[in-house]
């Protein structure tokens, strides 16, 4: 992946000292990339005869006008913000994770299975409990493709997307098997849902009235943890250095293929706790398109957020403020949602377009300095 | 169990299994053009969708069905070049950029269809075609001489790929700039253009196999219509170890397998579907892993190339 630490090895050895013009200068890029996916989905707009204004006032109405709607973009980041964790501890080890969906679809899974098995224990166990089995069923998703990779060097990319479609296959026939609502079957509606489940279960609400939960709370714990993962431990150096340069790696007796399926399973688990929110903290069951698109648009938000677990907070709120922004203007004026998936490929292509240029600018930036000393 | 295998029901899967194998042979033929050249394209997916859209409105607007493949076509030849400049001009990483344009083309053929067509609509497409005396051959004639031209493309387009990769000088060139990029640019093998053209050609042969799908095979648009054949296409590829040939035996075992479980649930036959669907990706997975060993992967593939940088 791209090898911006590599720029600025200094920034690794301070200790959580912000070198804002570094991070502007970062931020920089991201920013344009997405201003010039909104200019182009603007041109596609007025080939569309619609208004690309009104459609964009509509966006942004509906993403930031009320309290309401900051909170419900602040929902949607959570999972946005746990898929893309786990998708910077993978692309770190250049191991690059589009099994978002299923490992969301696992993580949702066992966190209704367990929650429903056990419904007789007390929240302060069960809540604690599910997470814990959510992100392993994640990791085990993620695990798969890991040993594929490291074992006999099954391109991941392949794997995990087939692991999507069985993830998908696999809830459908537990929503309609065994997991399906009891009441559903006997009110004879066979909706493929499953039963609602206990209340103690369910992550409180945080502002009354409005839909954010703790979630999101834990997600950006996380991401902390996930910061001090990858930069403050032994594991952590190991994968990113995997990630930089894997010959220099093996040289210094790293176990490439062992970390790049650890990075993988750590990534399945931190997509599994995404499932987990979505049924413990929002639908309080299990329904169907309960990923709602989050494994890929969670691979924008990292992308977005520089591949940093704390860069990945304001993009997962920004990517989950034009999710909701999206809806409305559907509603509002007639323009589908698709619109903000479109733009939102765009950003993917434009941000690692611009990788490349970033990382002439930086060299010619370092190559500046380094002459100015010499004259010095 | 004894009387559902049935030389009918054989034969039927047998026509099901060519024509489902269709799209994917357009796709992955293109991809492993692409990937010979050294770049992995994972946006198929997203360029069927358009060229399946661009095609269904163009039919469904003319009534022209070649005016419809065109169309798919140059939609398809469109998405490549964006793909080819953000890979190979600005030296992206190539697997995460193949996901934004499989993003893009997903989230603009929704927009598209939402906006232009609306409802689900159908089309007649291409009809079946019966080729004159190789048709009425018993069995064999029924399986492969009694269906649309797309299908028929389809399934020339294998030796063809096969002639231009082994038999001429681009074939040649397309895979030099895929094993050795430096060594073929020293040999004035203009890299990028080749590399360019590779993929433009593979982003064509994705947007004819959206076509193949809309016009030839279900006969109708909707939101996200693929569901994911393009990566399948993409895995076809690395199972075929980047030949014609095996692209040709990947896709047939797995769109046999698919037809089967088709039959076996139009035939009532017991087996949950949701089991029958996940079959054939957990057959591409079991295939994945256990032809990576044998697979002679492009040297240069995944990496962009820069000239005088080591």
């Amino acid at each position: 992946m791209p090898s911006e630490t590599a720029v600025v090895p200094a920034r690794s050895r301070r200790r959580f000292v912000f070198d804002w013009k570094e991070i502007l200068f970062r931020a920089a890029v991201p920013l344009l990339a997405m201003f010039a996916a909104f200019i182009v989905g603007a041109v596609l707009l007025l080939l569309l005869n619609v208004n690309p204004f009104t459609a964009y006032a509509a966006l942004i109405e509906g993403a930031f006008g009320s309290m309401y709607s900051i909170t419900q973009s602040l929902v949607k980041a959570t999972p946005l913000l746990l898929v893309a964790l786990g998708i910077c501890i993978a692309f770190r080890a250049s191991v690059i994770n589009v099994g978002g969906e299923g490992q969301i679809i696992l993580g949702a899974l066992m966190a209704t299975w367990f929650s429903l098995q056990f419904r007789a224990w007390p929240g302060w166990l069960l809540i604690p409990a599910t997470i814990i089995m959510g992100f392993m069923a994640g990791a085990a998703w993620g695990f798969v493709p890991g040993i594929l990779k490291a074992r006999l060097g099954v391109n991941e990319i392949l794997t995990t997307i087939m692991m999507n479609f069985i993830a998908l296959q696999l809830m459908n026939l537990l929503l309609r098997g065994p997991l399906m609502d009891p009441g559903g079957v006997t009110a004879g509606t066979f909706l493929a849902q499953s039963e609602r489940l206990p209340e103690q279960v369910w992550l409180a609400r945080m502002i009354p009235q409005t839909p954010l939960h703790t979630g999101f709370i834990l997600a950006v714990v996380l991401a902390f943890v996930v910061y001090i993962f990858l930069w403050r431990t032994t594991i952590g150096y190991r994968i990113r250095a995997v990630g930089l340069n894997p010959h220099a790696a093996r040289y210094a007796g790293i176990k490439v293929p062992f970390n790049q399926a650890l990075s993988l399973t750590l990534a399945g688990g931190f997509a599994g706790l995404a499932g987990v929110v979505e049924v413990l903290g929002v639908h309080h069951r299990l329904l169907e398109g309960i990923t709602s698109g989050y494994g890929f648009t969670g691979i924008v938000a990292a992308l977005f957020g520089g591949l940093h677990p704390l860069g990945a907070i304001p993009a997962s709120y920004l990517f989950g403020s034009l999710l909701v922004g999206a809806d409305k203007m559907q509603r509002a004026v007639q323009v589908p949602s698709a619109l903000v998936d479109t733009i939102m490929g765009l950003v993917v292509m434009f941000v690692v377009g611009s990788a490349w240029l970033s990382r002439r600018w930086a060299a010619r930036r370092l190559a500046a300095t380094a002459k100015r000393q010499e004259v010095k | 169990m004894d009387q559902i295998f049935t030389t009918v029901v054989i034969v039927g899967i047998l026509s099901s299994a060519i024509r489902l194998a269709t799209p994917y042979l357009y796709a992955s033929i293109g991809e492993t053009i692409g990937q010979l050249s050294g770049v992995v394209n994972l946006g198929v997916d997203g360029i069927m969708l358009m060229g399946a859209y661009a095609a269904f409105f163009v039919v469904l607007n003319t009534g022209n069905l070649w005016l419809g493949v065109l169309a798919a076509m140059v939609v398809g030849l469109l998405m490549g070049l964006l793909m080819s400049v953000i890979s190979v001009t600005l030296k992206a990483e190539q697997g995460i950029s193949g996901i934004g344009l499989y993003i893009f083309g997903l989230g603009l053929s929704t927009l598209l269809f939402k906006v232009t067509i609306g409802t689900v609509k159908t089309v007649d497409g291409f009809q079946t075609f019966r080729i004159p005396i190789l048709g009425n051959i018993p069995i064999l004639g029924e399986v492969f001489f009694n269906n649309n031209v797309m299908v028929y493309i389809a399934f020339l387009l294998v030796p063809a790929a096969w002639w231009v990769l082994e038999k001429t000088t681009w074939g040649l060139r397309i895979k030099a700039a895929g094993q050795n990029p430096a060594a073929a640019d020293s040999l004035g093998v203009n890299v990028d253009r080749v590399r360019y053209m590779s993929v433009c050609l593979g982003g064509m042969l994705a947007g004819l196999a959206g076509a193949s799908l809309s016009l030839a095979l279900v006969k109708l648009f909707q939101e996200n219509l693929t569901a994911g054949m393009g990566f399948i296409a993409v895995a076809l590829v690395y199972f075929g170890g980047w030949k014609p040939v095996g692209v040709l035996g990947g896709a047939l075992l797995f769109s046999t397998v698919n037809a089967f479980q088709l039959w076996m649930q139009v035939l009532g036959v017991n087996i949950n579907s949701n089991v029958a669907v996940m079959l054939p990706y957990l057959l591409t997975i079991a295939a994945l892993a256990f032809t990576v060993n044998r697979a002679r992967q492009p040297a240069g593939l995944n990496v962009p190339y820069e000239r005088g940088e080591s």
